[in-house]
């Protein structure tokens, strides 16, 4: 960890003032130049870039501390555990869970969503029961419930989304009924930036008995998350989303129902004991990691998450608030661009269209550049398809974004006005 | 990387002004183009008489490349054979996707697709209407009768 990441951690005031220089040049990346131009990340809402205090963190582990975890008695087993099992502390003071037999480590959004359509999903659902979504959601919290589904006889509703990208909450209400057995929404749109009013979703919710899981995927990075607070059942995230390396993230499940939930996977290291006829499944979370895990990424998402909190979360809102801003601003003067998702509770994420010009070419003159936006349908084709289009542009931030990023987005739409004529 | 390699005249006017877009009446041969990952859509319709490609149109969305690429295409294999079409696909083929080829003769205004090589993001935007046609020349292999 760096000089001034130690003294934030220690000292409140310092970690108030968010030095956005600095912040950038944590993350070595943001150095290099593309096709000669330097570098404007505005992709983080696809994948974050990564703090050399996570580099060094994965360094250390794998040229100190690696061996298989939970197996060996020498001391580089015991290490490795120890690194790994500090990281699931770090994820469960992140979230604020309970306890870290709350947090089960998992190769992402996708796959903590996958574990519960599965394990939960199948031990829970018959033909005739609903899951309620929304229409924003990404396609790793539509597909998994589609394939439940299908294994069950269950049927999958989505509740619409209001014109500025607001979940039509009344409707949601309406659509909550008898049959209702779980409600899983996104935290955060990726396509749109809209953060949802999960507090009031976990209360109807929780008024008809029903349990909700959320897809924190691009909430965790940009939103304070207190689990307990939310009172959510489950909650996913990625670590790539959140300056981590990829191939990890974490699934938060209250303890009361990841007990109740079988395996999902067989293997070594979730089981107490086994015979050919049967075996006795570990406690958890290890009940649900079966195989060697992702450690050197587990060390290194602990290392993201200290990373963020040493930067001061609420810091980093009001930062990437700023940005979200001033780029909004920017943009809906621009001729011909329109802003796609208004919501007025938004993390830094802007999609938008321009007349005439479709997104992709958008973003390969915007690359010539050196600004990094996403185009396409962000992998949540129904609400895209929602407003009529089938692509958007999407510049999304980070904590390490800053105001030239957001001139320099605007300088290089002109560009591509200019030469669309 | 110039962009002016990619988006040249040509591409941008092809763009604008589609040529053959639209629904060829009385097709006997269509098939529809989808890049999944981007989202762009392709429908080209055609009547083929015997050996011979004698209109096509296509109508879909895109950006750019895939307009303006799908326009050319409409061009340049109206009238041709399918022995013709098949020789010109490898040809565009090699155009798009090796930057150091030189064609062995002119392509004429398809010439004007040679950037997209320097793109290797944006092939699939100029290749998705030469592999529809693909497919919908094949759905035409059955003996095309006159009326």
């Amino acid at each position: 960890m760096r000089a001034h990441s130690a003294a934030a951690q220690s000292n409140p005031v310092a970690a108030s003032t968010f030095d956005s220089a600095r912040v950038r040049a944590d993350f070595p990346i943001l150095a290099r130049q593309i096709h000669g131009k330097p570098l404007t990340y505005l992709d983080s809402a696809a994948s974050s870039q990564r703090p050399r205090a996570v580099l060094r963190a994965l360094e250390h582990y794998e040229t100190s501390l690696h061996a298989n975890v939970h197996r060996g008695v020498h001391s580089l087993s015991q290490w490795a555990t120890e690194a790994y099992e500090g990281a699931r502390e770090t994820v469960r003071r992140f979230l604020n869970a309970r306890s870290t037999r709350e947090i089960v480590f998992v190769r992402g959004t996708t796959e903590a969503i996958n574990l519960v359509a599965n394990s939960w999903g199948r031990a829970n659902l018959k033909s005739g029961d609903e899951i309620l979504i929304t229409y924003l959601e990404h396609h790793s919290n539509i597909v998994p419930w589609q394939l439940v589904c299908a294994a069950t006889g269950a049927r999958l509703r989505a509740a619409p989304v209001r014109p500025n990208g607001e979940v039509d909450l009344d409707a949601f209400r309406e659509m909550l009924n008898p049959r209702t057995r779980l409600v899983a929404v996104a935290h955060v749109s990726n396509a749109l930036g809209t953060i949802l009013p999960v507090h009031d979703i976990v209360r109807v919710s929780h008024a008809r008995g029903v349990p909700v899981l959320l897809d924190g995927a691009q909430a965790v990075a940009h939103h304070r998350v207190d689990v307990q607070d939310i009172d959510c059942d489950f909650y996913a995230f990625s670590s790539h989303k959140i300056y981590g390396p990829t191939g990890i993230g974490a699934l938060y499940g209250k303890e009361s129902l990841l007990s109740a939930m079988p395996p999902w996977q067989g293997g070594g290291d979730m089981i107490l004991s086994v015979t050919i006829e049967s075996s006795t499944w570990n406690d958890l979370p290890w009940k649900f990691e079966a195989g060697t895990p992702n450690i050197s990424g587990a060390v290194g998402l602990g290392a993201a998450l200290q990373y963020v909190e040493s930067l001061g979360r609420d810091a980093i809102v009001t930062h990437e608030q700023e940005l979200l801003a001033r780029t909004q601003e920017a943009l809906s003067h621009l001729p011909r661009v329109t802003l796609i998702g208004t919501a007025p509770s938004k993390v830094a994420v802007v999609s938008f269209t321009m007349e005439g010009v479709h997104p992709h070419d958008i973003g390969t003159i915007l690359d010539s550049e050196g600004i990094a936006i996403r185009t396409g349908h962000h992998c949540a084709m129904p609400i895209i398809e929602q407003y009529g289009l089938a692509a958007t542009a999407r510049a999304s931030f980070g904590c390490y974004n800053n105001a030239s990023d957001v001139e320099r987005l605007v300088a290089g739409l002109a560009k591509v006005r200019d030469m669309f004529g | 990387m110039d962009l002016k390699d990619l988006y040249r005249e040509v591409i941008l006017d092809h763009n604008r002004r589609p040529r053959n877009f639209g629904r060829v009446t009385s097709a006997n041969a269509e098939a529809k183009g989808h890049n999944p990952l981007c989202g762009d859509k392709l429908d080209l319709t055609a009547r083929v008489q015997g050996e011979r490609l004698e209109d096509i149109r296509f109508e879909g969305q895109g950006c750019a490349i895939s307009t303006a690429s799908a326009s050319l295409m409409t061009e340049a294999v109206k009238g041709k054979t399918r022995q013709e079409i098949a020789q010109l696909f490898e040809e565009v083929h090699e155009l798009l996707t090796d930057p150091s080829h030189v064609p062995a003769r002119d392509l004429g205004k398809l010439m004007a697709l040679a950037g997209v090589a320097e793109f290797p993001a944006r092939v699939k935007c100029a290749s998705l209407c030469w592999h529809t046609l693909n497919a919908a020349l094949g759905s035409a292999s059955a003996p095309v009768s006159t009326e």
